[in-house]
């Protein structure tokens, strides 16, 4: 993608050209050097870099208390978001596709709200209802209102994601489903869904990607994910702003990991014959 | 019922007041956001190595971040630590550091829509802008970019409808908005919870699905025929 674009607007540069390119290419690098100067400058100034502030993360045991347990939390709310996600995707999303109106209609209603309403509105109501309800022990509300939260709104996204995929199959799927005798849940559990899935899997490991960082927002609703421990670190150790640029680290990096992954998985279904993914941007942006 | 209705007395025009500070965080960090976001995605599609290095890096960057980290940093840092005073009204303050949070975040998402739309181009656009004699600048400005916006009015859309959303995260950037309310609300009269929920849930359908439904409709509309 980005291939096509670089080529588009220009040629390849004539000696003429090449010396402005060169002119402007050295203009932007002295920019950017003059903004992580007067980025330093002004760290500087307000102490930022002393090195006390950093070396508290080469520390064994601001990791071992603090960091990993954080990450740990944040990875087991992500990972079984992600499962209930994918469950509650499959089965709304067949939902929207199924023949019966009134299950057409109430997965509808439900895929068009959740993914309508803010992760943390649900995150705050299931927080403060589940704690006072009583049906949970008040200290495990926040990690299940995030699951829940995460689940809701991105099981919708992966209905939508299943119901697009399905869409964008050969119609001669479903007819050769039909005309081996299969029902028509039959044939979307056996031959749609499955390739739908697959034809949908960059994007879906891109929709990990929302969970993992959506997961922060836990740290709102006092659930002890990296960047509430991370704060914690934070405000015993004067170094707020080093904790932050440390989490932030630590979730950029797991990021990319399944951003590439993404690109990977991508890259290696073109190459399948038959399986063509939709265009990521007519389900979701992943913001 | 009657509870609910009590519940609308008490809070009522403190509802529609948070609600409007979503919309205007909405407002202003959509336009900085779509400024920037047009800065970085020209740097991106640029001849120039240096600026196109700058345009992946932010984005890359930005992206895997999460928007609570860059909020609760514009409290903890920008304000905490450097003292920022863009005005000497202090909620004012708090209110303008997470519209640069919003707008640094979007920006990231609106560059990469706008990038997908410039792929929605053909090659020869930009061979007659080039054959018209147009050097890097006046072919990305005048003949690439227009067509780019049209085609990207979908993904642009859904960036729109996220930053919508994601004012509610400005709880973590200490300012006065609808989901700290709720949160209020939730905390004081747990007996309408349920009703809470919908009623603030409700204010964003009312205002996401039309949002939805006119992106779609001005997608279609303004696409550019090939």
């Amino acid at each position: 993608m980005s291939s096509t674009s670089q080529s588009v607007l220009f040629d390849a540069p004539g000696p003429k050209a090449k010396r402005r390119i060169l002119i402007f290419n050295i203009l932007g690098i002295l920019l950017a050097v003059a903004l992580i100067v007067y980025l330093l400058l002004a760290l500087n100034a307000k102490d930022q870099l002393n090195p006390v502030r950093w070396l508290v993360f080469t520390e064994g045991s601001v990791w071992s208390n603090y960091l990993l347990p954080g990450l740990i939390n944040t990875l087991k709310a992500a990972a079984i978001s992600i499962v209930t996600s994918l469950l509650f995707g499959f089965i709304f999303g067949m939902g929207r596709l199924a023949q019966n109106k009134l299950i057409n209609a109430i997965s509808s209603v439900i895929v068009e709200f959740f993914r309508a309403v803010p992760v943390l509105l649900m995150m705050l109501f299931l927080w403060i209802m589940l704690a006072r309800s009583g049906l949970v022990p008040p200290a495990d509300s926040p990690f299940i209102a995030v699951v829940i939260g995460l689940t809701l709104y991105n099981g919708s996204v992966v209905a939508e994601l299943i119901r697009s995929g399905v869409h964008g199959l050969p119609k001669g799927q479903r007819e050769a489903g039909i005309a081996i005798g299969l029902t028509r849940g039959q044939s979307l559990r056996l031959i749609e869904v499955p390739q739908a899935l697959t034809a949908m899997l960059p994007a879906l490991i891109s929709q990990f990607i929302v969970i993992l960082k959506d997961s922060a927002l836990g740290y709102i609703i006092n659930f002890n994910e990296l960047l509430f421990n991370g704060k914690l670190v934070g405000t015993g150790n004067s170094n707020t702003l080093q904790a932050l640029v440390v989490v932030a680290l630590v979730f950029i990096i797991l990021n990319f990991g399944l951003s590439k992954l993404a690109e990977v998985v991508s890259s290696r279904l073109s190459s399948r014959v038959g399986i063509a993914a939709p265009a990521k941007e007519e389900v979701e942006a992943e913001v | 019922m009657e509870g609910y209705l009590s519940l609308w007395d008490e809070y009522g025009s403190r509802i529609m007041e948070s609600f409007w500070a979503n919309l205007q965080l909405t407002f202003w960090a959509a336009l900085a956001s779509l400024v920037l976001g047009t800065i970085l995605a020209i740097m991106r599609i640029s001849p120039i190595p240096s600026l196109r290095a700058f345009g992946a890096a932010y984005v890359n960057i930005i992206r895997n971040t999460p928007l609570t980290i860059i909020l609760t940093f514009g409290v903890l840092v920008l304000f905490g630590v450097f003292q920022l005073k863009l005005t000497n009204d202090f909620d004012l303050n708090f209110f303008q550091i997470a519209i640069i949070g919003l707008s640094i975040y979007h920006a990231a998402f609106f560059c990469e829509a706008i990038r997908s739309g410039v792929n929605t181009v053909p090659l020869g656009q930009a061979e007659a802008a080039r054959a018209i004699g147009l050097s890097f600048l006046p072919a990305a400005w005048l003949v690439i970019l227009p067509q780019a916006f049209r085609g990207a009015i979908a993904p642009m859309g859904n960036v729109l409808i996220a930053l919508i959303k994601n004012t509610t995260v400005a709880i973590a950037g200490s300012v006065a908005e609808i989901s700290g309310l709720m949160k209020t609300m939730l905390e004081y009269r747990a007996d309408v919870g349920v009703l809470i929920f919908l009623t603030v849930a409700l204010m964003f359908v009312i205002v996401v699905l039309p949002i939805g439904a006119l992106v779609t409709w001005l997608s279609k509309r303004l696409a550019v025929a090939r």
